[in-house]
């Protein structure tokens, strides 16, 4: 493990050094981040991770009060590496499986045609394929509560699109970068959209906000339209 | 309060959103929160409580009942009716008269006493333009828009009562230098760099693009390459962080910045100097220097100290 600042007031723990497996070395990150929230570290007002990293936030003079005497670095250091040795290398909390329901209908999967192009399948057979997999959620970023789910078959690994759309809809189920998301609210986009699911995956209302968190397991479902509108409802 | 007029990007911002990077949720809140905050204090508010964050344009205010107003920040002219109103100073506004706020270079900050009565959606009543949720209905202010505002605190109803003037005899202290110029610490892949690429980020002379926005400062100047190319993992990023895409054009992250990102950071604008970087606009020269890690903190320490010094003389002064 490596730590590094981002920064004045972050630092970075970069887990890469000790796994080469991208599966094994998300869950380390989930469980370190896991354990980093449990063990409350005076000044550290939010943790946050990705596939191989986890961003501690703090309130400087809060560390600084909590350090007494000592340096930052060191008591972060000390903090950070003694809260990971407790917690061991696996996460203690319940995996959440969620399943979201996809329509694939043409109207929605804007390019099904170009990714069956691509990859030289049938759109059915793309769509086969996207159902059949099992994914975990890397993290969530890019905009609030877009997932990037890590575990898509490797025929649909297929670069951005040549020219990013301006507005992709709310709820358009994308494939890019080896990966497949969801985009929760409306924006400009790059990835490949295949379909789009009528369940709400970001809502400032709410807390926790987003449906899904890192570590979840997520797996897709088929809807026909007539579905995805009872649903919308 | 009703907004006569709102100007082109006047939004609703406290100190931020902290503790849902880990959702997607950006910080939003006022670029440069320690104007915010000064500007609270000038008006017996809590330090992070919502106020206006102006832009560019011409708005105009008009409240209900009497209020104190101040505002920290870029070169803006603002007026209480005839009178012309210094930043760091307070003013007494009476329901009748209207506050015109003239934008003449960079951002502006202005609080109300009592503060802006928005919901407070995931801990913060800052606008988030991208998501459009949290300040006034998820955006900018229009024409028209009627904002309610909270009562005034009693800290404020004391500093009011005391003023013989329409304007404070006192003011804030200037915490800001107006410099174009950003204190930098080392980025994470500072090292991957090559040296060339690294001395000339810094010492060249960046000018601000136009699609610079909330989001970012994008930089345009000397191209900066990467030693080491292939695409890294997208990894958490703070803002301020100094991203080098493919293109070699710097961008700096502000406040409605991305939480993770897979750009190599060159270097990262120090806390106290984004106070700084939130007043820079299209066209401005910008230079970096780089300082150390420990020295970064002194100010920010510092910073902190200053503004915690002014709190307490407001309070002892108006006990």
């Amino acid at each position: 493990m490596r730590l590094d600042a981002l920064g004045d007031s972050a630092v970075i723990l970069d887990f890469a050094d000790e796994y080469s497996d991208p599966d094994k070395l998300l869950r380390r990150v989930l469980a370190a981040a896991e354990a980093l929230e449990r063990a409350q570290i005076p000044g550290v007002v939010e943790i946050t991770s990705a596939y191989q990293s986890v961003a501690l936030f703090f309130d400087l003079g809060r560390v600084v009060a909590a350090a007494d005497e000592h340096r930052v670095e060191d008591f972060l250091n000390d903090r950070i590496t003694s809260a990971l040795a407790a917690a061991g290398r696996a996460s203690r909390k319940k995996v959440r499986a969620i399943e979201i329901p996809v329509c694939y209908d043409a109207e929605f999967a804007l390019d099904l045609s170009g990714v069956a192009e691509q990859t030289t399948l049938d759109p059915a057979e793309v769509i086969a394929l996207h159902l059949s997999a099992k994914y975990i959620t890397a993290c969530i970023g890019f905009m609030p509560g877009f997932p990037f789910l890590a575990g898509l078959p490797r025929r649909l690994h297929l670069p951005r699109l040549a020219t990013p759309r301006t507005r992709v809809p709310a709820g358009s189920v994308a494939i890019a970068a080896g990966q497949s998301g969801i985009y929760p609210l409306e924006s400009p986009g790059g990835w490949n959209v295949i379909g789009r699911t009528p369940i709400r995956l970001f809502d400032a209302n709410a807390n926790p906000p987003a449906l899904l968190r890192a570590g979840d397991r997520v797996r897709f479902r088929s809807i026909t339209r007539d579905e995805f509108n009872a649903l919308m409802r | 309060m009703i907004v006569l007029s709102a100007g082109f990007q006047t939004t609703v911002q406290d100190c931020g959103r902290v503790g849902f990077r880990k959702f997607g949720v950006t910080i939003a809140g006022a670029l440069d929160s320690v104007s915010m905050r000064l500007a609270n204090l000038l008006v017996g508010n809590e330090d992070c409580a919502a106020g206006l964050e102006i832009a560019t344009g011409r708005v105009r205010l008009q409240f209900g009942d009497e209020r104190l107003i101040a505002w920290c920040g870029g070169e803006f002219e603002v007026r209480i009716g005839n009178i012309s109103l210094p930043p760091l100073h307070c003013a007494r506004i009476a329901p009748d008269v209207i506050c015109e706020v003239q934008a003449k270079r960079g951002r502006a900050w202005l609080a109300i006493s009592g503060g802006i009565d928005v919901p407070a959606l995931l801990k913060s009543r800052s606008t988030d333009l991208r998501a459009h949720f949290g300040g006034h209905c998820g955006r900018a202010l229009r024409d028209k828009d009627e904002l309610q505002l909270y009562p005034s605190s009693a800290l404020a109803l004391r500093i009011g009562s005391e003023m013989t003037d329409e304007i404070s005899d006192w003011g804030a202290p200037q915490l800001t230098a107006r410099d174009r110029v950003l204190r930098l610490v080392e980025g994470r892949q500072w090292e991957q760099f090559t040296e060339d690429s690294r001395a000339r980020f810094l010492s060249g002379t960046f000018s601000v693009a136009m699609n610079s926005d909330r989001m970012g400062l994008r930089l345009e100047g000397e191209e900066i390459s990467i030693a080491k190319t292939g695409e890294l993992p997208s990894e958490p990023i703070a803002p301020g962080a100094i991203q080098i895409p493919r293109n070699g054009a710097p961008i700096i992250l502000l406040g409605d910045g991305q939480t993770i990102g897979g750009y190599p950071k060159i270097a990262h604008v120090i806390t106290v100097d984004l106070a700084r970087a939130a007043q820079l606009q299209p066209l401005d020269q910008v230079r970096f220097e780089l300082i150390a890690l420990a020295e970064a903190r002194d100010l920010l320490l510092k910073r902190e100290r200053d503004i915690a010094l002014f709190r307490v003389g407001l309070q002892t002064r108006f006990a």
